[in-house]
């Protein structure tokens, strides 16, 4: 008991481990500005205390020595959800700088929901042995190769295990499915959000046509010019 | 380094870890801070020229090479002006969100082979990433200026970026093809040798691919010609239109840091990062022309090299903003979605292909063996080649494969 107390004031303790200090730092920062995203009634702050929530997350993942998520976290979540994010609240938004306010009941229905999950979480996380024990050591020479080979179907990890005569067949065929979803997806997005073409006649076209003036002429072809430009 | 203050030196290690992280990134905000010092006299001069004009004359003695200081000075001394609609908090962060991204970027840049603030396994992947939150800033301080011209501003910025990251990131994946990792150190070393040798050369559709890529950096750092967030003729001076003083010289830094940023990525991506056009240290005998044996002394002619070609990256800016008219926003888009995507997609295909059938070259044996810097897995290769190997991507796969297994 001694010694985990020990352990427990050595992380506190910055001077003595910069590992520790700076899992404590991006933790803290992480959980404090998740809560403020729930706190805080402004949009735009929303936004900025998610920025600094999902950020600290992707420090945490360079701290573990998992570079590729980490950066894969700032990409993607930092950098891809809030710039949505915030065309969202710019697009919707009636009056500046808006203010939401949650329904009573809606905190308390989120905040049970929060709390379950939480507890499963919390549980999961605990019943995994080898989460246990501290310092399982700072991983040396992180590289993403392993998963890049693992994505087009070579499994690193496994050709080293003399009962395997050869590799497993790694993530090929799921990868391979996500991606021409997620292209569907894209795809029937931007079919349904794109502009309707207009069928009434511009006033420019019909002065064209009134014109009646020959093609090719000076005045048909600054007309179409025109009309090509506001497309 | 900080390993040398232990072992050497005796010191704690966090005391040696916190001098070597205190030393890069005093370094690292030497870099942008410096440059950005020289390349607004470089603008102004460069614009002056282009323009038949002078420019700064003065200031300093001649060239007015002491006009960026005394800007520096003025804006120090101008008043902090906020309006008074603005949300107060968001409003004073938004510089230094947007400068924040700028240097977290340089973190993972190397300047030559080595000296590099962090080395990253996933470095170009880490830069780009990093760069594209810069936009945040840029969207904060135009929303919270609450000014109509800002938010026009942030909103041009928002979409230009979101939309440019595309292409910029098809770009850059083809130099990480044909270096087959994703460390900036270890595709800056493919490309040692003779000029033949760098990415730009290899083949027909890298040589179109690096200008798509300069044009998709030129809009993602928000410059002439696609400089619409701060169109001075439309928008007053957009996104940063309230800020003044010290606030406003921060979204400078951070611009010119970007700027640089992009060229030096460019510079080791396509032009060979550190090495110069003609190994001159290996025809002299000073080296064997592998920069793990390298001594300092050219490790630092390699950070001149790569400043140099930086700086004629920024110089290219400068000159395109000078010359070209302005795009309009559907012009912006046009170029993005019509051109540079599909052509980056293609020139992607055809870099593929070329590798596959041409891995030689078009004359097989006209490549001069670059380093063998390749990150190998599941090969197995010649003992010199294999040393090399190990001392630049740093562990080989049967020692990784132990030590996941242990």
């Amino acid at each position: 008991m001694n010694h985990e107390a020990l352990s427990v004031l050595a992380s506190l303790f910055p001077f003595l481990d910069w590992h520790g200090f700076f899992f404590l730092l991006f933790a803290g920062v992480a959980c404090v500005a998740a809560v403020m995203v729930v706190l805080s009634d402004n949009v735009v702050r929303m936004a900025l205390h998610l920025v600094l929530s999902l950020g600290a997350t992707a420090g945490l993942f360079f701290l573990a020595g998992a570079e590729f998520v980490g950066a894969m976290q700032l990409m993607i979540y930092v950098g891809g959800t809030l710039v949505l994010l915030v065309f969202g609240v710019m697009l919707t938004a009636q009056t500046q700088l808006v203010a939401l306010r949650t329904p009573a009941g809606d905190r308390v229905i989120a905040g049970i929901l929060a709390a379950a999950l939480l507890a499963v979480l919390v549980q999961a996380a605990f019943s995994i042995d080898s989460w246990q024990k501290a310092g399982q050591g700072v991983a040396t020479a992180p590289t993403a190769t392993p998963l890049g080979m693992a994505l087009v179907g070579v499994r690193v990890d496994q050709v080293a295990d003399e009962n395997l005569v050869r590799p497993k067949s790694g993530y090929l065929l799921p990868f391979e499915i996500v991606s021409v979803h997620l292209l569907v997806v894209l795809v029937g997005a931007a079919y349904l959000a794109r502009a309707k073409r207009r069928r009434v006649p511009r006033p420019v076209d019909l002065v064209a046509s009134a014109d009646s003036v020959k093609p090719g002429s000076p005045v048909a072809a600054s007309s179409t010019l025109v009309a090509g430009g506001s497309e | 380094m900080a390993e040398f203050l232990i072992e050497t030196i005796g010191l704690p290690v966090w005391l040696s870890w916190t001098a070597i992280a205190g030393l890069s990134a005093f370094l690292i905000l030497n870099v942008i801070a410096g440059g950005a010092l020289v390349f607004i006299w470089a603008e102004r001069k460069i614009a002056a020229r282009i323009q038949d004009r002078l420019g700064p004359t003065r200031t300093g003695g001649r060239f007015g090479w002491l006009q960026s200081l005394a800007d520096g000075i003025k804006l120090l001394a101008k008043e902090d002006l906020m309006p008074d609609g603005a949300d107060a908090l968001l409003f004073r962060i938004a510089p230094y969100v947007s400068f924040c991204a700028s240097f977290c970027a340089f973190i993972a840049l190397p300047f030559a082979f080595d000296v590099v603030g962090q080395r990253l396994n996933v470095g170009v992947f880490f830069v780009v990433a990093v760069l594209g939150l810069e936009v945040f800033g840029v969207i904060l301080a135009g929303y919270a200026s609450a000014s109509k011209w800002s938010l026009f501003g942030a909103m041009r910025e928002a979409a230009q970026v979101v939309s440019y990251e595309v292409p910029l990131g098809m770009c850059v994946v083809v130099p990480v093809m044909l270096a087959g990792s994703m460390d900036l150190v270890t595709i800056g070393e493919k490309q040692a040798g003779w000029a033949s040798n760098w990415f730009i050369f290899h083949d027909p559709f890298t040589f179109i691919i690096f200008w798509v890529y300069y044009t998709c950096a030129l809009a993602s750092v928000n410059r002439a010609p696609f400089d619409l967030a701060e169109a001075e003729s439309e928008l007053v001076a957009g996104f940063h239109t309230e800020y003044s003083g010290l606030r406003w010289s921060f979204f400078f830094m951070a611009e010119y840091g970007s700027m640089f940023l992009v060229s030096a990525l460019a510079a080791i991506l396509f032009l060979g990062g550190w090495n110069g056009p003609v190994p001159v240290s290996k025809l002299l005998g000073l080296s064997d022309g592998m920069a793990v044996n390298a001594p300092y002394a050219l490790r630092l002619l390699g950070c001149v090299n790569l400043f140099l070609k930086a700086a004629v990256g920024v110089f290219v800016m400068m000159w395109i903003r000078w010359t070209l008219p302005r795009l309009r926003i559907d012009q912006v888009m046009t170029t993005c979605l019509k051109y540079c995507t599909p052509i980056a997609a293609a020139m992607f295909v055809g870099v593929m292909l070329w590798q596959l059938f041409l891995p030689g070259g078009l004359v097989p044996g006209s490549f001069q063996n670059a380093a063998g810097v390749r990150e190998g897995w599941l090969e197995q290769s010649g003992s010199e080649e294999s040393v090399n190997k190990d001392s630049l991507s740093g562990i080989t796969p049967s020692r990784r494969i132990a030590e996941v297994s242990r």
